[in-house]
């Protein structure tokens, strides 16, 4: 079985390629980079050849934060919903926080949601297992026996470890066990109560504020217990000034963090919030103007390793709320690919191969993962993409089943046209 | 001169001849409550529903002999709690109300942005009541009126507006009204309830907003000094260390009130906390304007409610 991926534009950061080539998959497998895309190679006989002229050709997206629901709030997103909406946006592997109903705390759990994700056969779903027992905060979780069926990380995300003395011990066992420690970096007392950034705008609108002092505090104790353990930490979706410094300076003293920024962190303000739309509402919320600045810094120097969608599905019945009483999150996985191209590519002038890095090998590299990569023998996850297209989002389209967007009607410039995993046509363009 | 909006939600959104009109409008009305049959047919025929998620005595009775005088019908609900204890949503309870084809309606709820979010829902003028903190525009159009109606303009003076900043929907209102039209507002209050980049929330503004370090220095030579509520509950907020404390720091007295100007006018939007934030010989002192603004408030919801549903108005 034999597919031919013809006439392309190959960027492959894995590998420092950017040229046009032919790629060859045979047996699910990134066979060759055929260098002579004019040629006939006789290697590519009898495949089936899918036209790529005009296309960008690269490693399927790998997305470090998404909410699949599955188990327990199946009325929002399933493993399999997910995985499709995964796989229409060109992600080729989701790693699926722990905060489901059970919370992913134990194997079992962490067993079910990759057998869920078998049956469905669309993206590979990594499962994140929980720091602490139902992610209180207060005992660790199994988390050498999650590791063992499948977990790649833990967090107790959107729940984060107040207790100082338990995170240090969960880093330090996390460390035994190869696992990263992934933080949703927020002072619940500081923040508590806040709907919004605290700023001009919660000003502004009455709404309750959170400081930025709240996360960059965390990320700082963070950062400090990972010096003083040797474990290897990742900070989600990081959104403040004073956390990107902060992560940066720490890298430069070779401390092991990682850091992740959202789609929507890089497209919008807490501006956007003027109106009450419920689907500006997200934990972290939307921050000023110049920490988005700081965001776009941080893309171009490195310091941000990959983009995560905390893809975070809402039924709209519970997004169609009072503001403050309105759930926090947005769904991200169908428009990553179109915001990080329209925001970074067409309006902040970041390379494409920059982009991929962090949507593929970046990503890869902060959990570990296998993928990310077009070398020969990996196995074929990619993504095809017309850069240039212009679209429109209509989230009624959607694959996920929820439908909580701030960008509905925006058109962006950018779009996966064709995704594979294991060399599998997952989504065809129409 | 025209007022051409569907509802009235803040005051942020409307410009100076906008309330203007509404201010001169509110004058015309203020007569019909000193006649001794208190009523006109301008709004015969009209249904106005008050809507209220919170306990209100003096806002909702005021919009509802507004709309009394005029001849509408006034129908009030108060819906206790919000929407998700009482089970329905806003959406259904918009529906529904819509439903019963009114021409306005008076909402006021605790959470900012609900009647922003009503007024995408239904065909019927909105008017805020009061949305948690975010505005009271019918209660800056008074406060104006008010202050107008004493001192003969509003461009040019000096207005301390002091106390729990924070949670005060009539104090942004009012920064917004107030500096638009020209004046010059200094904001006073313990620190604790001051929201970071206050003085950063005007725009378009004639005046000027200014945070204060000390409520002494807003006061200092004010014409006119608006004193706002303390609410019990942000002592155990951790906000101050006891209401105690907060009168002796930061209540007006008679003694403090001589650091403003020598005719300055009192005000309060109400209810009073006698003793707290406002002393009781200052309540009770001729600069007190605190029953004129309740007076005023019937003829300036007339006005709202004339300008958005009556026809001439529209």
């Amino acid at each position: 079985m034999k597919i031919l991926i013809k006439g392309g534009r190959v960027i492959d950061p894995s590998q420092q390629i950017d040229r046009e080539a032919d790629l060859l998959i045979e047996d699910g497998r990134v066979a060759s980079l055929l260098e002579d895309p004019h040629g006939d190679d006789f290697r590519s006989d009898g495949a089936e050849v899918i036209d790529a002229t005009g296309l960008i050709v690269a490693p399927g997206f790998i997305d470090l934060h998404v909410h699949l629901r599955e188990p327990g709030e199946e009325y929002k997103e399933t493993i399999a919903s997910g995985a499709a909406a995964a796989v229409a946006g060109g992600f080729t592997s989701i790693c699926a926080m722990p905060n489901t109903k059970p919370v992913n705390d134990n194997a079992s759990v962490t067993r079910f949601i990759i057998d869920k994700a078998r049956e469905a056969r669309l993206a590979r779903v990594y499962p994140v297992g929980a720091i602490t027992r139902e992610s209180k905060g207060e005992e660790l979780a199994e988390m050498a026996e999650m590791k063992d069926a499948g977990a790649v990380a833990v967090s107790d995300d959107g729940r984060p470890v107040m207790d100082s003395q338990v995170m240090r011990h969960a880093m330090e066992y996390a460390r035994d066990h190869g696992l990263v420690v992934v933080d949703h970096c927020q002072d619940l007392h500081l923040a508590a109560g806040g709907v919004m950034n605290e700023g001009r705008y919660s000003t502004l609108l009455g709404l309750k504020g959170m400081s930025r002092a709240a996360e960059d505090s965390h990320v700082a104790r963070d950062i400090m217990l990972a010096e003083l353990t040797g474990a290897r930490i990742h900070i989600a979706h990081i959104s403040t000034v004073g956390s990107v410094e902060m992560v940066r300076r720490a890298k430069k003293q070779g401390t092991a963090v990682t850091c992740e920024v959202t789609p929507h962190h890089l497209a919008l303000t807490d501006a956007a919030v003027v109106g009450f739309d419920t689907n500006t509402k997200m934990s972290p919320p939307l921050r000023s103007e110049e920490d988005r600045t700081a965001l776009m810094e941080g893309v171009r120097d490195g310091t941000i390793d990959a983009i995560a969608t905390d893809h975070a599905p809402h039924h709209l019945d519970e997004k169609m709320l009072e503001y403050d009483l309105a759930p926090s999150g947005v769904v991200g996985l169908e428009t990553a690919l179109g915001l990080t191209l329209t925001v970074l590519r067409h309006s902040g002038n970041v390379s494409l191969s920059r982009i991929i890095e962090m949507l593929t090998i970046g990503a890869a590299r902060a959990f570990s993962l296998p993928g990310g990569t077009l070398a020969v023998g990996s196995p074929a996850d990619i993504a095809l993409i017309d850069p240039g297209r212009e679209w429109t989002v209509e989230p009624q389209r959607f694959k996920s089943k929820s439908r909580n967007t701030p960008f509905a009607g925006w058109k962006l410039r950018g779009q996966v046209v064709e995704t594979l995993v294991d060399g599998r046509r997952m989504i065809r363009d129409e | 001169m025209p007022f051409n909006r569907k509802d009235l939600l803040g005051i942020r959104e409307l410009s100076v001849e906008e309330i203007n009109t509404i201010l001169d409008t509110a004058e015309s009305f203020k007569e019909v409550s000193a006649r001794a049959i208190k009523k006109v047919p301008a709004l015969r025929g009209k249904t106005v529903i008050n809507l209220f998620f919170e306990a209100s005595t003096r806002t909702r009775t005021s919009f509802e002999i507004a709309a009394k005088r005029l001849s509408a019908d006034a129908v009030n609900i108060s819906a206790s709690g919000s929407s998700v204890s009482k089970g329905e949503s806003l959406v259904d309870t918009a529906q529904n109300l819509q439903a019963m084809a009114p021409d306005a309606i008076v909402i006021r709820h605790p959470s900012p942005g609900v009647p922003h979010q009503l007024a995408r829902m239904v065909s019927a003028s909105i008017i805020n009541g009061g949305d948690g903190a975010h505005e009271h525009p019918t209660q800056a159009l008074l406060d104006a009126f008010t202050i107008r109606e004493h001192k003969g303009r509003i461009a040019g003076l000096q207005v301390a507006i002091v106390g729990d900043i924070m949670h005060s929907r009539v104090a942004r209102s009012n920064a917004h009204l107030l500096t638009r039209l020209g004046a010059h507002v200094r904001i006073g209050g313990p620190r604790t309830l001051i929201p970071i980049g206050y003085d950063k929330l005007i725009e378009n503004s004639e005046g000027s907003l200014t945070v204060c370090d000390h409520i002494d220095e807003a006061i200092a030579g004010s014409d006119v000094v608006m004193m706002l509520r303390i609410q019990r509950e942000r002592m155990t907020d951790a906000f101050f260390p006891s209401l105690k404390e907060y009168s002796v720091q930061y209540g007006l007295t008679l003694r403090r009130l001589e650091l403003a100007a020598g005719d300055c006018i009192v005000m309060h939007p109400g209810p009073i906390n006698r003793g707290i934030e406002i002393s009781s010989e200052v309540v009770d002192s001729a600069r007190s304007l605190i029953l004129d603004q309740v007076t005023n408030g019937v003829a300036v919801r007339m006005a709202i409610l004339f300008l958005l549903i009556g026809t001439e108005g529209q």
